[in-house]
């Protein structure tokens, strides 16, 4: 062991958006040690909005003013490319939404240690305690999801999905009410992701063996060229699958989705079907394009086979679920599917990659936008008990208050995919490309499931209008600024994303021109 | 394929060994029942009744834990780096530091929150 060992080049200037969110989250902790209790979320709200608007402007910078990088950063672990930059964006944008939202109103418990209902709870209330580590949880969590779709390698990847996950299991089981729903959504995410999380890891390690390599290039490479050693490739591919396919709740591993997102507090919720999804996606169709793109032949049928279950499953049983959170987690299973449909439509001419790409960018900017805009709609119909969640609570909320039912429905026909929302072009460019792509038989069933997610978002839409208000009733908080904010954001978003979605659509198309850089 | 054949063979004389084992025992142990075999298995002690709702436990033996986690990982960077820091140069002297101080961050946080305090 006589080599010499060369410093590694690390191009700064490149990754500065993840380092802006990481350096941010770190002095947010400095912030939680030293701050006093009074002063520390006046510190924490600004710092967190400024990094990550800081961060998106870094992101700009370099795809407008520099140029979309052609090689991989950081010795080839992190790859700053078209789809990256685009994505960080798509995050980042996304992240500051969620923030707005996280700081509207009281969403979080005063102490999680304590017992839920116990005496130490109500005197932390009264002492006014906050856990304002949210905000360095969230940032930290952020950085992850940036890291996760750019790792151009396994372990970066994987250190990037643990990054992005810890934090968001701490943030689960933080809601201020219905404490014990959310300390067990906050357990069943913790151990499902765990599990997954070691799926991932395990057929790292079996590419590894078959590879010799963790780089995505590398195992491209040697799928191509490494024979008699297929049960190493194959059940390292599928574990690889696992681990991924779980962080996106596809079918059959969608099951946590609806327990984690009705328990966990509404704008963790919102950060997560927003941010986690873009950001798995991401890598999901990284690692499936980059690193096994040579052996697309052997995954597509099997993805093909998740997507129509995926899509099935999200559309069919979000009909039977009586609860607002649930039902808009099985949505976003569904839309997983709808999504997958597009991964499955890559092809080996370079115009198709792009063109499937390119739908899977605009979509999940789509749906990120629509979905934040949709949970912070569900944060402001309350009654005493915090916020109303049964369906049945939700009736005639259209004559109290219709301006509020007219923006959730709004959202839901967004999700419906009508014409003139933003949805309507997200399942069109997915659908065109994987038409374009020879999957037919897949666009059907990914219509049908779409009408049948039509039903449920409209039998919503009739109950809200159609139905007389319970006596009593929910009662629709005013929101406060940041809320009102978000709220305000997403529907612009969806409406000129439905009207007007050319500049956002040929963003993604130059975005997805340079595929990904290997 | 002949290769595997002695590793087949072992494996199955071990299941083969598992299986009589614990198939054989019930026929041929004695059976002497007493109070503390139907208890709960607590390391010797004597198990005691949990309160409702499963109370609260003391943290401290885990924030030890956790704590030490945190410095175990530091030193497990620090090793590669001592072995190899004239190699690694200027470089490998700013990354540790940049490392340290995070940890440092951490154990900032932990002694602030009085997380070293026993009591």
């Amino acid at each position: 062991m006589n080599g010499t060992i060369q410093a590694p080049t690390i191009e700064y200037a490149l990754l500065a958006p993840m380092l802006v969110v990481f350096g941010a989250a770190i002095v947010g902790v400095l912030v939680e040690a030293f701050a006093p209790r009074y002063l520390r979320s006046a510190i924490h709200v600004p710092l967190t909005l400024l990094s990550l608007a800081g961060a998106f402007a870094l992101t700009i910078w370099q795809a407008a003013a520099k140029g979309i990088p052609t090689k991989a950063a950081a010795m080839g672990a992190v790859a700053v490319d078209g789809p990256a930059l685009f994505i960080w964006g798509t995050i980042l944008v996304l992240a500051f939404v969620s923030v707005l939202l996280i700081k509207g109103e009281d969403h979080f418990v005063a102490a999680a240690s304590a017992v839920p209902g116990s005496a130490e709870e109500e005197q932390a209330l009264h002492e006014g305690a906050a856990h304002s580590e949210i905000y360095p949880l969230v940032l930290f969590a952020v950085g992850g999801m940036l890291l996760f779709p750019a790792a151009n390698d396994l372990l970066v990847a994987f250190v990037a999905l643990e990054v992005m996950s810890l934090p968001l299991y701490l943030l689960c089981g933080l809601a201020r009410r219905r404490r014990l729903l959310s300390q067990e959504a906050a357990v069943k995410y913790f151990l499902l992701g765990a599990f997954s999380s070691a799926f991932f890891l395990y057929g790292t390690a079996l590419l590894y063996g078959y590879a010799g390599s963790i780089d995505l290039a590398k195992i491209s490479t040697a799928v191509g060229s490494v024979g008699g050693q297929d049960t190493l490739l194959y059940i390292g591919a599928a574990m690889l699958g696992v681990g991924l396919l779980f962080k996106i709740g596809a079918a059959p591993f969608q099951a946590w989705k609806p327990d984690v997102y009705q328990g966990a507090p509404t704008p963790i919720t919102a950060l997560m079907a927003s941010g986690t999804l873009v950001a798995a996606f991401g890598a999901l169709v990284r690692v499936f394009w980059v690193g096994l793109g040579g052996l697309d032949w052997d995954w597509r049928p099997v993805l093909y086979g998740v997507a129509i279950l995926t899509m099935v499953v999200g559309a069919v049983l979000a009909i039977t679920q009586t609860d607002i959170k649930r039902m808009l987690a099985y949505s976003s299973i569904a839309h997983g599917g709808f999504l997958l449909v597009g991964v499955i439509a890559t092809g080996k001419a370079a115009a198709q990659n792009a063109s499937a790409l390119s739908g899977i960018l605009f979509y999940l900017v789509a749906y990120g936008f629509t979905t934040v805009g949709a949970f912070a709609v569900v944060t402001m119909v309350r009654d005493a008990g915090g916020e109303a969640w049964h369906l049945s609570r939700w009736a005639g909320l259209g004559k109290r208050s219709p301006l509020l039912a007219g923006i959730f429905a709004f959202f839901l026909l967004a999700f419906a995919g009508i014409p003139l929302t933003s949805g309507f072009f997200g399942k069109y460019a997915v659908f065109q490309a994987a038409v374009s792509g020879g999957a037919l038989p897949l666009v059907i069933v990914g219509v049908v499931a779409s009408a049948v997610a039509a039903f449920f978002y409209v039998r919503v839409i009739v109950l809200m209008f159609f139905s007389d208000p319970a006596a009593d009733g929910p009662s629709i908080v005013l929101p406060s600024r940041g809320t009102a904010a978000v709220v305000g954001l997403a529907v612009l978003a969806t409406v000129v994303l439905g009207v007007y979605p050319q500049p956002v659509l040929d963003l993604a198309h130059s975005a997805a021109q340079s595929l990904f850089v290997r | 394929m002949e290769l595997y054949v002695p590793i087949l063979v072992l494996a199955v004389l071990a299941a083969g060994f598992a299986v009589f084992s614990v198939g054989i025992a019930p026929f041929t142990g004695p059976k002497r029942w007493n109070r503390a075999k139907l208890d709960a298995y607590e390391c010797g002690i004597e198990p005691t009744p949990q309160p409702v709702g499963g109370g609260r436990f003391p943290l401290k033996y885990m924030i030890t834990a956790m704590l030490f986690i945190v410095f175990d990982i530091e030193i497990i960077f620090l090793y590669p780096w001592a072995v190899a820091f004239d190699k690694l140069g200027v470089f490998g002297l700013v990354e540790m530091v940049l490392f340290i101080v995070t940890v440092l961050v951490a154990y900032a946080y932990v002694w602030r929150r009085r997380g070293l305090d026993w009591d």
